[in-house]
């Protein structure tokens, strides 16, 4: 197991996502914030922590989406999903979608989530926010408009993301 | 995680952890069916039949919807205008249709028992629409899980059958229902209406009285008096049932706390329950409509794999 972020390593790149956002959508005014079920939320909310105390007094709408019901492998997957909650409230016509997600690998679980959201409305834009892009490994031609840390792995390594809030503490790890 | 189940043939042979997995994703398709696009592609590869061979509105239509927000190809099928009339047999009326590439079927028969002959059979997951005097799941389920979104849960909630017991698929699958989630059971209607040793038998309590019993209950499920299975007088008319038996808003009025009122429907208004109680706030029969399309939605997409 190897590490790819440390615990301050990790705060210091979801400090410069956050500005990267704030570089391209200013003051919030047409962007909501989607984030992926179930991973991608544990990056989604501090995200949306830091943006909320970058930009006090912005109400910046933030929604999770989950993908299950739009996964293409429901008959051939082992093992069937257990769905997680959906919560968008707020209209998404014509506003800008950033995506946020933990690990971009083959592209298909974006496929999905670009699939659920286009149920909620016709966004002006939608971009992809990722914490890990696993280059080399796309199976669909979908690529990431912020990264946090770009790896090259190989298909027998996983990538995991650890989140104090969950697994106890704040790592990225490779494991072979 | 997955059903230990096949088939939805009766609640009979779920665990708990079964009726669990299914509420948690009937949660998940509520939220999809107040969404703009109250649709999702899941089952588009799929394709399910309707066999129903016997009268039905709401778990037709409610399975129908169902089927098409999961993104399935519906085919619908009733006995009356069918070959069924020409002689052909259960089985093969179903084969044919299987042969025409259907992935699932969802079947009421007025026969008990015929959906499981039927599984043992033909290899694609039937869901059980009802048989005769047997089960009717999906409706078990539906009350449950109105129970559980209205009262927060259903362990340790009591909870009255009231009425016609006996020719009733809809209590037997709800005893089995709420058992197994926790909740206690009281059965009540007249002698003749309940069956001699269901309390033994299903470990529900048995009461003649319906007053003490909702004066006991957090909720009361009122069933429809089947007039169309009993073959011979058990009560000796409408008027005198509605007067010992109906649920009406002077009764419950002279209760010390507000129950819940559901209904599988169709209802007898004036005859099981009254009009002015089955429109009011206490009501949740038009929940349990609405929790029908999600908990079917489940139920399909959590059997729709056939691995």
């Amino acid at each position: 197991m190897k590490s790819i972020l440390t615990d301050r390593q990790l705060a210091i790149t979801i400090e410069r996502l956050s500005h990267q956002l704030i570089e391209n959508h200013l003051d919030f005014s047409n962007t909501v914030i989607v984030g992926l079920q179930p991973r991608g939320i544990f990056l989604s909310d501090r995200i949306y922590r830091n943006l909320q105390q970058l930009l006090p007094g912005t109400d910046i709408p933030y929604g999770k989406v989950d993908i299950t019901f739009y996964r293409d492998d429901y008959k051939s997957n082992k093992g069937l999903q257990v769905p997680n909650e959906t919560d968008i409230d707020f209209s998404i016509d014509n506003k800008r979608v950033i995506l946020i997600d933990d690990v971009l690998y083959t592209g298909r679980t974006i496929r999905s989530a670009m699939d659920a959201l286009l149920d909620f409305g016709r966004p002006a834009a939608v971009e992809l926010l990722v914490l890990i892009d696993r280059r080399f490994s796309r199976e669909l031609p979908i690529q990431p408009d912020y990264t946090g840390r770009t790896i090259d792995a190989i298909i027998t390594e996983r990538v995991k993301v650890l989140w104090k809030e969950r697994d106890g503490k704040d790592e990225v790890v490779l494991i072979a | 995680m997955s059903l230990s189940v096949k088939h939805l043939l009766g609640i009979r042979d779920l665990t708990r952890q079964d009726i669990e997995l299914i509420f948690q994703t009937a949660d998940q398709f509520k939220e999809v069916l107040q969404r703009p696009i109250k649709k999702v592609p899941t089952l588009r590869d799929t394709t399910i039949v309707n066999v129903f061979f016997e009268n039905s509105t709401r778990t037709r239509i409610s399975f129908e919807l169902a089927e098409k927000r999961l993104g399935a190809d519906v085919v619908n099928f009733s006995a009356s205008g069918s070959s069924v009339s020409k002689g052909e047999t259960l089985i093969d009326t179903v084969n044919n249709i299987l042969s025409m590439k259907v992935d699932m079927v969802v079947m009421r028969h007025s026969a008990t028992g015929a959906p499981h002959f039927l599984a043992k059979h033909i290899n694609v997951p039937i869901v059980n629409a009802g048989d005769g005097i047997n089960e009717h799941p999906t409706q078990a389920l539906l009350d449950a899980f109105s129970i559980r979104e209205r009262l927060g849960g259903v362990e340790g909630k009591k909870i009255a059958i009231c009425g016609d017991i006996m020719h009733s698929r809809v209590a037997l699958s709800n005893i089995y229902c709420l058992k197994k989630l926790g909740a206690e059971v009281t059965v009540v209607g007249p002698p003749t209406l309940i069956p001699k040793h269901i309390g033994a038998a299903l470990g529900v309590n048995v009461s003649y009285n319906i007053r003490e019993t909702l004066e006991w209950a957090d909720v009361a499920n009122v069933l429809r008096i089947q007039l169309e299975r009993q073959n011979m007088p058990l009560f000796s008319s409408l008027r005198e049932y509605s007067l010992a038996y109906g649920v009406n808003r002077k009764l419950l009025d002279s209760l010390k706390k507000d129950i819940v009122i559901m209904h599988p429907g169709p209802i007898n208004r004036g005859v099981e329950l009254s009009s002015d109680v089955a429109d009011s706030g206490q009501s949740i029969i038009l929940d349990q409509v609405e929790n029908g399309v999600a908990t079917r939605m489940a139920v399909l997409y959590l059997l729709g794999r056939n691995e």
